[in-house]
């Protein structure tokens, strides 16, 4: 097994309450689903949309977001598959799609060479 | 934790009223920004972490602590509720202020401020019906205008405007003041009723969101009955009415998708806790001496939900009721019920009759079950052909699938049945 990082990219949520509700209720299926399956090392964190970003030798501060708002990320799993064709398929359950969310799948490198 | 359905547009509602109580009802813009801000958030977190124990809690505590930023950073530049600018001026009065303000019992008294808001008597009652169900319900626009058959561009041409009415109105309504209270109380109940029949007899193809309308008029309608002043016993009967209208339901619509009619419906399906509670508050609306066109309503709707058929019903009962609902609030609609009352009574021909004798009836000329009750007393007369014509009429008027569906099955009978004298 190794590890993926899941680095979720999506514009911020809205909609009706109650289809705030609905999407909010397709990822925490999603989530438990994975979790129950084995797949889901560390369920991650979500994280805001905004932020500073430290640059250059002379580390100058600029306001986050960092790409265009709608790719922003907002939040990360780890999970676990065979492999990277694997963690594609899974991420391809995601719920993200339905509104205009991205997925980006990376694996994590292992110290061991 | 399992969120229970429709918690997000029910807490909408609860959050929009109190923070529009903090900042005003000029701010309401600023209030419905927090609230939508507030399940952003929720809807972020949760994802990863689950809902949290007290979900309710959780998104009143991020409304409330957003609102304490808002009243921080912009006190000099907003203008807040009036009453409350002095225990806003001060960090250390603030905080517990709007913690007081966020209290379970304030927030049910804030429902209540901002339905007596959206009644407001410059607002026409459809936009006071769509207002209490965008602001006090939480749904949108678009749910709004899918319930009410509407197009999205003139549903949001009604909202807008009644929001505009609502924030330009200085304040929010007082529920201490009992005159003013008991001034617009008729046209409050007024509003739960329509939004009820909307549920109950709209035109939306989607039972779904029929129960739904039904459901919050029902809710709103005990908050009513939470409130001293808004105890009445006519508020029993108003939820009284609903009700007893709410336990048939289930069998309106048959396990093929089908609409029953009254006489139809398979009675074992009607909902009995309904019945009772009906009944419950049909008797505790009976203190008092006032009888309004809601305790005749509920009373009408009692008779049916506790008749075992549709011939054993009192129909005799239903008549007199009837004659007196003519007597407070006549309409087209409620003669045209008499009508089909007397025509159980006394028979078909005496149906017709009295449709012919309405009032106005002009105005029910576009209501597809005007022509179809003219279609059912044509046809238990044994005339297949004028009854058909009828249910073609109606038919053609047909406001959704369902309706249609319904009406093309009764011009389909008056080929297999015979007509019943």
């Amino acid at each position: 097994m190794s590890e993926f990082l899941f680095l979720y990219r999506s514009p911020a949520p809205q909609g009706s309450p109650e289809q705030l509700q609905k999407t909010m209720q397709k990822w925490t299926a999603w989530m438990k689903e994975l979790g129950e399956k084995g797949h889901l090392k560390n369920e991650g964190h979500p994280l805001e949309r905004t932020g500073k970003l430290v640059k250059g030798k002379q580390k100058t501060v600029t306001d986050g977001p960092f790409a265009e708002a709608k790719d922003a990320i907002g939040g990360y799993s780890i999970v676990e598959a065979r492999d990277l064709a694997h963690a594609v398929e899974l991420a391809k359950g995601c719920p993200t799609f339905e509104t205009d969310g991205a997925v980006e799948v990376r694996p994590i490198r292992k110290m061991t060479m | 934790m399992e969120l229970s359905d429709h918690l997000f547009r029910r807490e909408a509602g609860r959050m929009v009223a109190t923070l529009t109580r903090i900042f005003g009802v000029q701010n309401l813009a600023l209030a419905e920004d927090v609230v939508q801000d507030a399940f952003c958030r929720a809807v972020e977190v949760w994802k990863f972490r689950g809902v949290p124990e007290n979900p309710s809690a959780w998104l009143m505590t991020t409304a409330k602590n957003r609102a304490l930023d808002i009243l921080r950073r912009e006190r000099t530049a907003r203008t807040f509720e009036p009453e409350l600018a002095r225990l806003l001026e001060s960090e250390s009065t603030l905080a517990p202020a709007v913690e007081e303000l966020f209290a379970a019992e304030a927030i049910k008294d804030d429902q209540l401020r901002m339905m007596f808001s959206c009644c407001h008597p410059r607002l026409p009652e459809e936009a006071q019906v769509a207002l209490v169900l965008h602001i006090l319900c939480g749904f949108s626009v678009d749910e709004i205008a899918s319930a009410f058959v509407s197009g999205h561009a003139a549903m949001e041409k009604r909202i807008t405007r009644a929001k505009k009415t609502l924030a330009g109105s200085k304040k929010l309504f007082d529920i201490a003041d009992a005159d003013d209270f008991l001034a617009r109380f008729p046209a409050v109940q007024r509003a739960l009723y329509l939004l009820f029949n909307e549920g109950y007899h709209g035109a939306s193809p989607e039972s779904a969101v029929r129960a739904e309308l039904c459901q919050e008029s029902m809710r709103l309608a005990a908050l009513l009955r939470e409130h001293p002043l808004a105890a009445t016993p006519s508020t029993s009967a108003l939820a009284a009415l609903m009700c007893l209208h709410a336990a048939r339901l289930p069998a309106r619509v048959d396990a093929s998708g089908d609409l029953r009619s009254l006489f139809d419906q398979d009675r074992s399906r009607w909902d009995e806790n309904l019945v009772a509670e009906g009944q419950r508050l049909l008797d505790l609306s009976a203190a008092g001496s006032e009888l309004t066109e809601y305790h005749l309503e509920a009373a009408i709707a009692w008779v049916h939900a506790t008749a075992q058929t549709a011939d054993e019903t009192n129909w005799e009962m239903i008549v007199s009721l009837y004659d007196k609902l003519m007597d407070i609030r006549p309409s087209p609609v409620v003669a045209l019920n008499r009508a089909i009352a007397i025509a159980q009574r006394d028979g078909p021909q005496r149906g017709l009759e009295e449709i012919q004798a309405i009032a106005n009836s002009d105005r029910l000329a576009k209501y597809p079950f005007y022509h179809a009750a003219l279609g059912e007393f044509e046809l238990r007369s044994g005339r297949r052909e004028i009854a058909r014509k009828h249910f073609r009429e109606a038919c053609a008027l047909g406001r959704n699938p369902m309706e249609r569906q319904f009406f093309e099955q009764r011009i389909r009978a008056c080929d297999l049945l015979p007509g019943k004298p």
